[in-house]
């Protein structure tokens, strides 16, 4: 017993080297780095005296306090308002929605990058787009009206498109930890003592929710609020959201803004840390102010129509969701396709027959970068959750906080360094420092899927495994991974699906010689030519449903003689 | 005395390489991949980029790698974040195609390698007269530090099913868009092409437009930028969107003609209308048309950075597109549409023969009615200009 536990302290050590080395290591080494540009050290670009001058640059870059304010409307209000319509949606449809079906629904919207719905939803929201020609026949309209519907002022478009991806990804956490929690029998208690449904999901089953999704929408908020690929394609650009500005600054032709650019992502990173603090402070308030609400004990107004509001606006959220990724697909087989034409004007086939031109490459790029980093994300959960088991250890908060960090920071506060620190080590520019830095974002989303599921597994079959004989490893090869094949590939098609929708750290990594068809479709997207745009966001959009599809096909082929493995044994 | 007289004299042989070298360079640059980083929003630049990769690699085991940039600056930032890192050699971007500013901010950052355009063969069919349009980039003194391979030329596109008589002047837009609100707009002007749209006014407007070929300073600025402020003010409120955004680049605001949310679109290259209409992406009725007194032009060029790992491969790949041939193929209208570099009057029968014989499009503006060619004013005025627009009307 004491070495299997020596054993285990050793592989959770080495785990734990290597996810200290490699991932929280490169964050702090480009905080670093940032952190010496924004004071003025920057020796490449001959600034090697520190001073407060990059700072009061950045503070007085024309418009920074719109672009300030755009940021904050934009992060939180698109957070708030998927949470709200998630919560609502979950109350209205809860028991009608069990999480598998809930998760087939979802993981269409889940799987669709960033960018690509971005660029489908400019589209079909734009004055000229899809929406509007539906309406020009009805309302006379022979040019396009003068709306300002997507890059508005007020980062409305924006706040949509965020909407559109964030509320799915909400109902499927919240959705995981319903199943934790015995909703229908507090639903059943609170409605036998008079309480409306809406009352008693939120005096009742949102208080026990929030601590199991209070990390996830940390997550939603900091990516809403640092957001750079939906941003600068949906978002206002006079003066854009920080995030953008950052980027913009990072690529003057004037170099020395790098500077300022440095000190705007340390305050990018400080507007992040800011927000959690009104979450926490707001949630302290909202405790007590529950409280008291609770103690009072009224059966409240009627929730209901909010509930109905809710359900309605997710369902039309995914409905524009859906119709966005589905003009992308018209579009990349459209030859002319004018206002105010519904449907293209003529086809071709031109925009996907030449592979040469480009999507070939990047399809392959990305293909790599996915493998890559998934496989290597997956081995790291997998040694860590093993090390876990074996050191019969439960993770402390620490380990937990370390998981999500790279989720929690944003990207552009320490991409732009991290590259300084890689081109220092020679890495610049590799296919495999992309992969790397792919990793970084990959391994949090794989070890949260795959985490529960671990540890859910019926620990009886190890026991009879191991009085047959069977040591640490066989068990693990032998009766583990085969039983977790389904939860694995899932964790494996998020895996891909973050990989394929990672924007920046392509970018900044890859130098601009990895091309993948991520950072291809931002390019393409502020192009002329939308069907070119539609095969590279279809292409995807359609890599990490492949995925999906895969997970969900390959255990029903291993396990179809294996009745209690299938997808319906296991939840 | 000898010795100082013999010290000069190697001096010069080792400044001006004869073409002896040439050999070298080829021998040197076989089996290289040159990292060419250029703006990768035009499909058919892209399209000429990977011929010019397939060429070269099979004529002189040259390929060609294209980096494609939303803005030439990402390279320029990329080649310093190198020098940050003490990458001085082995960088990782072989050769950009560069423009005025960003030429400028690399020269004086001593980012380039060079002196090199004297060395390519094909040079010889450059008019490289210190005065020449292929000499100065934005009246930067070239110095042989980039090589030229395209001519760019300010012009505005429209729907000719739409408007019938486009402004005149650069001072007839004002009064066009209060008759036509929101159906005018320009690029950001943090864009190159915005930039170019607020200097083509600014030749027209200013005062002294001589003045403008000198460095801007602060008494100069307001002088000569007066009377273009007075002008955008009265412009500015009958843009698309109320002017309070616009459009990211001109190949956006060209979708926007497209889908008819614009009339008028604008390009630095008289050809890309024609070509975009063969391409199904503007309107058959879609025309050309330029200032009455002509527009503002330059040359496009090719550098390699001082770090440049396959700086042989890069100089045979500039040299290659200096190939009459290959100007030629560039400038047909159903490849590229880019007008040639080269000097007309050094060129021999048959190469002036192969760009006669060049197809021709009914959106395809000939060189007459281009006008003249007003010069691009100095690069600090751009520069300064970009600033105090974002300041007046970035709120």
């Amino acid at each position: 017993m004491r070495s299997r536990a020596g054993d285990g302290r050793l592989l959770r050590g080495a785990v734990l080297g290597v996810v200290i080395a490699g991932i929280l290591l490169p964050i702090l080494a480009g905080f670093w780095e940032t952190s010496r540009a924004s004071f003025g050290l920057l020796p490449a670009i001959g600034a090697s005296e520190v001073s407060l001058a990059p700072w009061r640059e950045l503070a007085e870059m024309p418009g920074l306090a719109t672009s300030l304010r755009l940021t904050l409307v934009t992060g939180v209000g698109a957070t708030l308002l998927s949470l709200l319509l998630a919560i609502g949606f979950c109350a209205a449809v809860h028991g009608r929605l069990s999480q598998r079906a809930g998760g087939r629904i979802l993981t269409p919207f889940l799987a669709a990058p960033h960018a690509a719905m971005a660029i489908g939803l400019a589209f079909l929201l734009s004055p000229s787009g899809w929406i509007a020609r539906a309406f020009a026949p009805v309302l006379g309209w022979d040019r396009p009206p003068m709306l300002a519907t997507v890059n508005d002022p007020w980062g409305g478009a924006l706040i949509l498109g965020l909407m559109v991806k964030e509320v799915p990804f909400l109902l499927l956490v919240i959705l995981s930890a319903l199943s934790q929690l015995p909703v229908r029998a507090h639903l059943t208690a609170g409605r036998s003592l008079g309480y409306g449904r809406g009352i008693v999901w939120i005096k009742v089953i949102m208080p026990q929710v929030w601590p199991l999704i209070r990390l996830p929408v940390m997550v939603v908020l900091a990516y809403a609020l640092s957001a750079v690929d939906m941003a600068l394609i949906l978002g206002p650009s006079n003066p854009p959201t920080l995030a953008v500005m950052l980027l913009r600054l990072f690529s003057d032709p004037d170099l020395s803004r790098i500077l300022p650019a440095s000190a705007g992502a340390l305050l990018q990173g400080a507007l992040v840390a800011l927000a959690f603090a009104a979450l926490f402070a707001l949630e302290r308030l909202v405790r007590a102010a529950g409280l008291w609400w609770l103690r009072r004990g009224g059966r409240g107004v009627t929730a209901e129509p909010g509930l109905r509001l809710a359900t309605w606006f997710t369902g039309a959220l995914m409905a524009l969701g859906a119709l966005a990724m589905a003009s992308l697909l018209l579009w990349s087989l459209a030859w002319r396709w004018p206002w105010p034409a519904l449907l293209p004007e003529s086809w071709s086939l031109r925009a996907w027959s030449t592979p040469g031109s480009g999507w070939g490459a990047a399809l392959a790029t990305t293909v790599i970068l996915a493998a890559g980093s998934t496989a290597a994300a997956l081995a790291l959960a997998i040694a860590w959750l093993e090390g876990e088991d074996r050191a019969g250890m439960r993770r402390g908060g620490w380990a937990s906080a370390l998981i999500y960090l790279p989720l929690l920071v944003p990207q552009i506060a320490f991409l732009y360094g991290l590259n300084v620190a890689f081109l220092r080590l020679g890495v610049s520019g590799d296919l495999a420092a992309v992969v790397w830095a792919h990793t970084l974002f990959v391994f949090p989303y794989v070890m949260i899927a795959l985490s529960d599921p671990w540890r859910a597994l019926d620990r009886r079959l190890l026991r009879a495994a191991g009085s047959l004989g069977a040591g640490p490893w066989r068990r693990l090869f032998a009766v583990k991974l085969p039983i977790l094949l389904t939860p694995i590939l899932t964790a494996a098609a998020i895996g891909v699906a973050v990989s394929v929708a990672q924007y920046l750290p392509t970018l900044f990594i890859g130098a601009g010689r990895v091309a993948s068809l991520t950072t291809e479709a931002v390019t393409l997207s502020s192009s002329s030519d939308r069907r070119i745009t539609g095969v590279y966001a279809t292409l995807q959009a359609g890599l990490p449903f492949l995925a999906y599809a895969a997970a969900f096909a390959i255990p029903a082929f291993m396990h179809r003689n294996r009745r209690a493995l299938t997808s319906e044994g296991i939840a | 005395m000898l010795r100082t007289a013999l010290l000069s004299l190697a001096a010069a042989l080792a400044a001006s390489p004869t073409l002896a070298d040439w050999p070298e360079t080829l021998e040197a640059a076989r089996g290289q991949t040159v990292y060419w980083n250029a703006w990768g929003g035009d499909a058919r630049t892209n399209a000429f980029i990977a011929w010019v990769g397939e060429e070269t690699e099979e004529r002189f085991g040259v390929s060609v790698q294209h980096v494609r940039l939303t803005d030439t600056a990402e390279a320029v930032t990329r080649v310093l974040s190198e020098r940050a890192a003490g990458r001085d050699e082995d960088g990782s971007v072989d050769l950009i195609w560069i423009n005025g500013p960003n030429f400028l901010s690399m020269k004086e950052q001593d980012l380039l390698f060079g002196p090199f355009v004297s060395d390519l063969p094909n040079a010889e069919y450059l008019d490289l007269a210190p005065d020449a349009a292929a000499s100065l980039d934005f009246t930067v003194p070239v110095d042989g530090m980039e090589s030229p391979w395209r001519l760019a030329r300010f012009v505005f596109a429209y729907d000719s099913a739409r408007i019938d008589s486009p402004p005149k002047t650069m001072a007839d837009f004002p009064d066009w868009a209060a008759a036509n609100p929101g159906r005018f707009t320009h690029p950001a002007p943090s864009n190159f092409m915005g930039a170019t749209f607020l200097k083509q006014a600014l030749v027209e407007l200013a005062p002294d437009p001589a003045r403008l070929l000198e460095p801007t300073d602060e008494a100069a600025f307001a002088a000569q930028t007066e009377p273009l402020w007075a002008w955008y003010d009265a412009l500015r409120p009958h843009l698309w969107r109320g002017g309070e955004t616009f459009p990211e680049n001109e190949s956006v605001q060209q979708q926007l003609l497209n889908d008819g949310e614009v009339d008028i679109a604008m390009s630095f290259d008289p050809a890309s209308t024609a070509a975009m209409i063969a391409q199904g992406l503007l309107p058959e009725s879609a025309r050309v048309f330029v200032p009455a007194g002509g527009s503002i032009g330059n040359v496009s060029f090719v550098a390699i950075p001082y770090n440049a790992a396959n700086a042989e491969g890069a100089q045979v790949v500039a040299n290659f597109l200096l190939d009459p041939a290959v100007q030629a193929r560039m400038q047909n209208i159903e490849v590229m549409g880019s007008f040639s570099v080269l000097d007309p009057a050094r060129l021999d029968e048959e190469a002036r023969a192969a760009f006669d014989a060049l197809p021709t499009a009914p959106a395809l503006p000939t060189l007459e009615a281009l006008g003249p060619t007003l010069p691009e004013p100095h690069p600090s005025w751009m520069t300064r200009l970009t600033e105090e627009w974002a300041r007046r009307y970035t709120k």
